[in-house]
């Protein structure tokens, strides 16, 4: 414990939403058996992350953290990844989209094609296996229509399924997740948090990320519309050339689906800056996954996706 | 009290099924200028292949295939706008009777509700139910959003006759404040700007009302709460008590009670993420660190004076969502009121509101959606205070044995105009 006395500051949003989160992460814990934490690296997982070790400092987190690894990850975020939950004290669990694959559960997609929406298999064969009854993800209402539907302890059934138009009732800050065996349910302390708000928080708690957040000069080829890093998952075709550009990811997805936008954003103050005037949302500018239909989003978690 | 949500306020959408609700909000979302240029795109899109127009402003918030299809809200949607003083969590709210136990969850957090009706139609059955609800729950302000002028030629005699209904009834159930306005929410008017077509009408548009709005108080507040959550272990042996703070703030030093113990101390340090604070505000997450050893966990209640009420026995509102209706000696039912559960069952229902009177009516059952007086009987002794004195050790909620769902939101008490 730090032995500086902090003097009563006034509170601010980001106070409000740290304290509801942290409420959140305690709750879920002393109401469910196992709970785990879902981490992937980006920047609202690691801000998850951080939320938890303050809700149970000093002592060790109360679960596990686990990672689906689609196998196309970026290096800097597996780095990241690993040196973070070393310093959290945190126990890892990977579970590998590949496994899922090798045991004929799913198709692989070949090299250009995206394992986003596989991963859902992995994720619940993960939690049945593990047993878990409950499951901290770092997803955002602000991100996309389907999630500012979702409550933020989200019942899942025996399949892992998210049904929009019978979901429990959340009153007032009193939080429910006991379920029968077999189910589950996704709680997501950072429901009310934007993009900004995440930006904001990681400047004020002075937060690692990983490096690819931050602008860097990268050989890119545009594809789709989006940049996309060349390298061991984006080779680059006959027709597309490469360029080398300053960029920066905004979000951090499959390496091969996930588009940098070209920016000079090399601090944090200078990101917050960059996303208090963007006129393109994150997913938007930067996810492939999410541009096939109207319900995208919605379809993917009905099957049980994040 | 100083306020621990100061420049975050919290609203949530409430009135009748078609009445413009979700426009109102796409409106606003719009014209500040809040969505990003892809969403608007996939708005636009949206609205052409469902055959509804350039730009179906509902759609902003009806997220669901099913909402878009059907033109209506299922469920509350969240949706965030900043302004330079002000941060907003918006609940849109579905408008229609079966989606009650979702609008009661967009409302429950709610400092404020923006009620919207239909100036042709008026003060519809449902719009007073949800004013009944949002009253219940503790929204004392309201900004009444009198929408579709544009069909009424911007009569001010028709915004007036809605003015008068809307009057009453909110004398009735005791909103503190409210603000009435013209608009157009389809076309914008006194949404965001200031219509040129409402020359008698001089209050601020919509948004002005938001960001003037001094929702988010609960004048009063009866001693300080910490219902325990969790135990941290500290090095060197010791335990704090981890919680989030109600009613009003702990310091360092403060004489407090540990209940249902009933044991005083003294709180001998205040944490909040691993370092010290001199002072625990309302809404913090704190963890205490008690003067005395005790026998403390989950459940218990850390308070100051005045000290909340130790009973087995309660009389509540209570807000059935269930499907089957709730009578004596019905389902299993397990309480769950701040971080302590416990078996619960009814011992009498007082009655039932009567929505168009405002009053009890004698009843035996509560019917899904109905709203009632009961008495409750629990396993356990619960720490409670009033709904309208704490609104978070006087509420609770009700939740099905069998299957794990919560059927039943309940309040502390009862309303004064009941």
């Amino acid at each position: 414990m730090s032995t500086t006395l902090h003097t009563p500051h006034s509170t601010d949003h980001l106070d409000v939403l740290e304290s509801h989160a942290l409420f959140i992460l305690r709750e879920v814990v002393a109401e469910c058996e196992r709970p785990v934490l879902l981490f992937s690296g980006g920047k609202d997982s690691a801000v998850l992350l951080h939320l938890a070790a303050k809700a149970f400092a000093p002592q060790q987190l109360p679960f596990p953290v686990l990672h689906i690894d689609t196998g196309q990850n970026f290096a800097e975020v597996l780095d990241f990844r690993d040196r973070t939950v070393d310093a959290v004290g945190a126990r890892l669990i990977v579970a590998k989209v590949q496994d899922s694959i090798n045991e004929g559960k799913v198709v692989d997609p070949g090299p250009l094609g995206s394992r986003n929406r596989l991963q859902t298999v992995t994720l619940l064969d993960a939690i049945t296996e593990n047993k878990f009854d409950a499951a901290f993800g770092g997803a955002r209402r602000d991100e996309d229509k389907a999630r500012a539907k979702e409550r933020i302890l989200s019942f899942r059934d025996a399949f892992g399924q998210w049904d929009p138009r019978q979901q429990r009732p959340e009153l007032w800050q009193l939080y429910q997740g006991k379920v029968n065996p077999g189910e589950h349910v996704r709680a997501f302390p950072l429901s009310d948090w934007t993009e900004l708000d995440v930006w904001q928080y990681i400047g004020r708690e002075k937060m690692d990320l990983p490096s690819i957040y931050f602008a860097h000069e990268r050989d890119v080829v545009l594809r789709d519309g989006m940049w996309l890093a060349v390298g061991e998952f984006v080779e680059p075709g006959p027709k597309e050339e490469v360029v080398r550009q300053t960029v920066r990811f905004r979000t951090v997805g499959d390496a091969n689906c996930t588009g940098a936008v070209l920016s000079r954003a090399d601090t944090i103050e200078s990101i917050i800056d960059e996303v208090a005037i963007a006129n393109v949302s994150e997913r938007g500018a930067t996810r492939g996954d999410d541009k096939f239909s109207e319900t995208a989003m919605e379809d993917r978690k009905r099957e049980g996706y994040f | 009290m100083e306020l621990a949500t100061k420049d975050l306020l919290r609203l949530a959408t409430i009135g009748s099924v078609d009445d413009g609700k979700s426009t109102l909000i796409g409106r606003l979302l719009v014209d500040t200028r809040q969505l990003f240029d892809d969403q608007l795109d996939a708005v636009v899109s949206a609205s052409e292949k469902r055959g509804v127009g350039d730009l179906d402003l509902s759609f902003i918030t009806d997220g669901l295939r099913a909402e878009r299809e059907q033109g209506i809200t299922i469920d509350v949607a969240y949706r965030y706008a900043t302004t330079p003083t002000r941060k907003f969590i918006i609940a849109d709210c579905p408008g229609h009777v079966q989606y009650t136990r979702n609008m009661a969850t967009g409302a429950s957090t709610a400092d404020l509700a923006l009620v919207v009706l239909d100036v042709a139609s008026g003060l519809k059955e449902q719009t007073r139910r949800h004013l009944c609800i949002a009253a219940l729950l503790g929204v004392r302000s309201i900004i009444v959003a009198v929408n579709k002028m544009d069909t009424v030629s911007w009569s001010e005699i028709s915004f007036q006759s809605v003015v008068d209904q809307i009057e009453t009834v909110s004398r009735e159930l005791g909103f503190t404040s409210k603000v009435l306005i013209p608009v157009s929410a389809l076309l914008g008017d006194n949404v965001v700007e200031s219509s040129a077509r409402t020359p008698w009408y001089v209050g601020p548009t919509v948004l002005e009302a938001l960001e003037a709005s001094e929702a988010g108080s609960w004048e009063v507040a009866r001693g300080a709460r910490l219902p325990v959550q969790w135990v941290l272990r500290q090095p060197g042996g010791g335990r704090t008590y981890a919680g989030m703070v109600s009613g009003e703030a702990f310091h360092v030093g403060d004489r407090v009670t540990l209940l249902p113990a009933n044991v005083e101390t003294t709180i001998k340090a205040i944490n909040f993420g691993g370092e010290s604070r001199l002072e625990a505000v309302v809404g913090l997450a704190a963890d205490l660190d008690l003067a005395d050893e005790l026998d403390a966990g989950r459940g218990d209640l850390i308070a100051s004076a005045p000290l909340p009420t130790i009973t087995k026995e309660m009389e509540a509102t209570i807000c059935w969502f269930g499907d089957k209706p709730l009578s004596v000696n019905g389902q299993r039912l397990r309480l769950k009121h701040t971080t302590k559960s416990t078996p619960v069952r009814v011992r009498d229902i007082k009655g039932v509101i009567d929505i168009a009177s405002l009053t009890i009516t004698d009843a035996s059952s509560l019917s899904t959606n109905e709203i009632g007086l009961a008495t409750l009987i629990t396993s356990d002794a619960l720490v409670v205070d009033d709904y309208r004195e704490d609104r978070v050790t006087g509420s609770f909620v009700l939740v099905d044995e069998v299957t794990n769902a919560t059927v039943a939101a309940g309040m502390v008490g009862h309303a004064s105009f009941l």
